[in-house]
């Protein structure tokens, strides 16, 4: 499949890939490309420039600083994968790279583009929401960040402009006695979640669950942040009647459309399912043990 | 029509040419250089047929534009035998009978050479995640999986 002809820039500044697209509104980002290029073959989209920030090598990094964890938006998902760092901090984060799609494209896709495409099925949105993350976004008027929960507005729209162009994530740097698990299903390797639950808590020092943060993937038409899951775990212990009250809410929570993957009825039960999953492998990892 | 000029290497060998701007990395291969090892299986980012190794990670070829590649190493599976021998992981696949049709063939030994670069001693689980991007509709895996512990041990001898 071939897609429609483009123009084609790859900038060697991020001010001038922000002036790109300042001048031009038919203008896309192309970063991984593993979302855009394929719809571009589909001639779902049909940009009439590519600016391909592919060359802009300073946006890929993962380092600890002034209590977050800032991830470079053009840092692959197989970067994220072999980060010592992320994989001992992180779980939350490692566990969500570790499932979306296959290895090869990991190799090329970047975590700026799963959250600025933001496909409802793709998998960083509800992890994001569940750390709640900042999005840090440039634009012709400097930086502005934008917290995670208010950067979905709706299918593949995000609170970016035009000419905002996604150069950060910024997720909290977990405190002692914190835990994270992103739990999906899907029908193969590559394939999008049927659903899909990011969980993160925090543990107090007498055991109980002081904060915790739940996000769902693929059961509307943004990833949701089930606040209300959220707010029945707070000060509770984290036992197993716990665990499944927020995981009702959360089922309650979801939107879920009867399609391919499954039925709605099958899909509210998944989540609530792998909600006490998630939030079971959370408090495990919280408390020092779980897998991986 | 957007024409870009791009420089790269390609199996050690400098090449250049003049590409549209949406000349899919995989046309430019087959049609262009001419090396047809490359196939197009799905078209859709799926199947990992069209593997090649790109600045040394293996990529789905159909969903790279060529002109990405402008000022980088590409190896293709042309680029495996040396000096007219077979590269160990060819041996592999001749050896452990690792394919039926052939087609999957050419971008599961690309992916089976980058993984064993970064994990030369693999579990056979290590090798069925490092080649869950590859679709193989003949032989159920098993053979093939047969085919890059041969190469790696042959590698590591």
């Amino acid at each position: 499949m071939i897609p429609p002809a483009f123009d084609y820039v790859a900038p060697k500044t991020l001010a001038e890939a922000i002036a790109l697209l300042a001048q031009n509104p038919e203008a896309k980002v192309l970063a991984g490309g593993h979302s855009l290029i394929p719809l571009m073959k589909l001639r779902l989209a049909s940009p009439a420039l590519l600016v391909d920030i592919n060359r802009l090598s300073e946006l890929s990094y993962i380092r600890e600083e002034g209590g977050w964890l800032k991830i470079g938006a053009l840092t692959r998902e197989v970067d994220l994968d072999e980060s010592a760092l992320v994989q001992q901090k992180y779980p939350l984060l490692a566990d969500t790279t570790r499932v979306i799609a296959d290895p090869l494209v990991r190799n090329m896709a970047t975590v700026g583009g799963n959250l600025a495409h933001a496909d409802p099925a793709n998998d960083h949105p509800a992890t994001m929401l569940a750390y709640g993350a900042q999005i840090v976004a440039a634009g012709p008027q400097g930086e502005r960040v934008i917290p995670a929960e208010d950067f979905f507005l709706d299918a593949f729209q995000t609170a970016l402009t035009h000419e905002e162009i996604l150069t950060e994530i910024r997720i909290p740097a977990p405190r002692p006695g914190s835990g994270g698990a992103y739990m999906k299903v899907e029908r193969k390797v590559g394939d999008f979640a049927t659903a899909a639950v990011a969980a993160q808590i925090t543990l107090d020092a007498s055991g109980r669950i002081e904060s915790a943060g739940i996000g769902l993937t693929n059961v509307g038409l943004t990833p949701i942040k089930a606040t209300a899951a959220e707010a029945a775990l707070k000060g509770q212990p984290p036992d197993e009647a716990t665990l499944r009250r927020a995981a009702e809410l959360a089922a309650e929570a979801a939107q879920p459309i009867s399609d391919q993957r499954g039925s709605e009825e099958y899909k509210r039960s998944l989540v609530k399912t792998l909600t006490v999953r998630a939030l079971r492998q959370a408090i495990a990892r919280a408390q020092g043990g779980g897998s991986p | 029509m957007s024409m870009h000029h791009i420089r790269l290497t390609v199996n050690g060998v400098p090449r250049e040419a003049d590409v549209e701007a949406r000349l899919l990395l995989v046309h430019f291969i087959r049609e262009d250089l001419n090396l047809t090892g490359t196939h197009i299986g799905c078209d859709t980012t799926s199947c990992g047929a069209c593997t090649v190794i790109l600045n040394g990670k293996p990529v789905k070829s159909c969903t790279v534009f060529a002109v990405q590649a402008d000022g980088g190493t590409l190896m293709t599976v042309e680029g495996l035998a040396q000096n007219g021998k077979l590269h160990p992981i060819q041996e592999g696949f001749w050896e452990k009978h690792g394919l039926q049709c052939g087609f999957c063939t050419p971008g599961m030994m690309m992916t089976a050479y980058a993984f064993l670069q970064k994990n030369p001693n693999p579990t056979e689980d290590d090798i069925r995640w490092a080649i869950s991007g590859n679709l193989c509709r003949c032989t159920g895996y098993v053979n093939i999986v047969k085919a890059i512990q041969y190469a790696a041990e042959k590698m590591r001898a």
